[in-house]
C-alpha cells in the first residue's frame, strides 16, 4: 500500500530524532564544565569551519614553575599581503577559569605574524593557538605546559 | 597606570620589518580572587590595546584576565615612513593611557 510508505518513514526519522536528543545531553553531562568552556570558546572563534595544522609555532615552556608568568611566543609563518595574510591570533587555556587569554588583531602592515605576551596558568593544561587568515581558513596549534604553582591567586 | 615603557628601534630602513615591545604596570585583577574577607575583589584589567602608525591602526589586541600584571606585548610592524606610534592602553575603570614614541625611516 503507497499510504503506509510516508508514515512508517515518519516513525523511523521520529526515532532517530529522539535517539539524537537523548545522547546529546547524556555526553555533555559527562565532560567537565570547563573542558566546555574551553570547546565553547574555539567554536565561537572557528564556527563550523575545520582548523588545520601546520605553519604555526607556539612557544610556551614546558615547565611553567610559576603559573602566574608563563611567557609565550606565537608565530605563523605567512607572506603578510593585503592578499594572504593572517588576520588575528587567538590563545585558550584550556584548563583556565575564563578560557580566553587574548586575542591580537593583525594587518598587512605587520609584517610577520608575531606576538609575546606573558600569561596565567591556573594548573597544568593545554594551550591552544589559532590563527584567522584572511582567505577565511583556520590554523591551529596546542602544546601541553606543565605548571607547578598555579597562578589564579585563591 | 603609570607610565609605560616602549622600546623600538630609532630609525628603520624602508620596508623593515621592526619589533615594539611595550610594557605597562598595572594590576590586572582577574575577578576570581577573593579578599581578606572573602568577597571576590572585583575585575580590573587592561582589556584593550591598540596601536596605530601616523594614524593607521596596525595592531590592536582585546585581552582577558589570563595575561599577567604589568602586561609585556611584543609585536611587529612594516617601517614604511617616518612619524609616530601611538599605543593606548584602556582598562575596565575607563581609563586609557596613550604613549606615543618617534620613528625615523630612510
Amino acid at each position: 500500500m503507497p499510504g503506509d510508505q510516508p508514515s512508517r518513514r515518519t516513525f523511523t526519522l521520529g526515532v532517530a530524532a529522539a535517539a539524537t536528543a537523548l545522547a546529546v545531553p547524556a555526553t555533555t553531562a559527562l565532560a567537565q564544565d570547563q573542558t566546555q568552556a574551553w570547546e565553547l570558546a574555539v567554536r565561537k572563534i572557528v564556527g563550523e569551519a575545520k582548523p588545520s595544522e601546520g605553519k604555526f609555532a607556539l612557544e610556551l615552556p614546558e615547565i611553567a614553575e610559576n603559573g602566574n608568568t608563563v611567557p609565550f611566543t606565537v608565530s605563523v609563518e605567512s607572506p603578510m599581503t593585503e592578499k594572504d595574510h593572517v588576520k588575528a591570533i587567538h590563545i585558550i587555556a584550556t584548563a583556565n577559569p575564563q578560557p580566553g587569554v587574548a586575542t591580537s588583531r593583525l594587518t598587512p602592515l605587520s609584517g610577520k605574524a608575531a606576538v609575546s605576551s606573558r600569561m596565567r596558568l591556573a594548573r597544568t593544561q593545554d594551550v591552544i593557538g589559532i590563527a584567522e587568515l584572511s582567505d577565511g581558513r583556520f590554523l591551529m596549534a596546542k602544546r601541553p605546559v606543565k605548571v607547578t604553582i598555579g597562578g589564579c591567586g585563591g | 597606570m603609570t607610565k609605560p615603557r616602549i622600546k623600538l628601534p630609532e630609525s628603520a630602513k624602508v620596508g623593515e620589518v621592526i619589533e615594539i615591545k611595550t610594557l605597562i604596570s598595572h594590576p590586572m585583577e582577574t575577578g576570581f580572587r577573593t579578599g581578606p574577607d572573602g568577597a571576590l575583589i572585583p575585575r580590573d584589567i587592561i582589556h584593550r590595546f591598540t596601536c596605530t602608525y601616523n594614524g593607521e591602526e596596525i595592531f590592536s589586541a582585546d585581552l582577558f584576565p589570563a595575561i599577567t600584571a604589568n602586561p609585556f606585548i611584543t609585536f611587529t610592524t612594516v617601517a614604511t615612513e617616518s612619524g609616530e606610534l601611538a599605543l593606548s592602553w584602556t582598562d575596565d575603570k575607563g581609563q586609557t593611557q596613550t604613549e606615543t614614541a618617534k620613528i625615523t625611516v630612510e
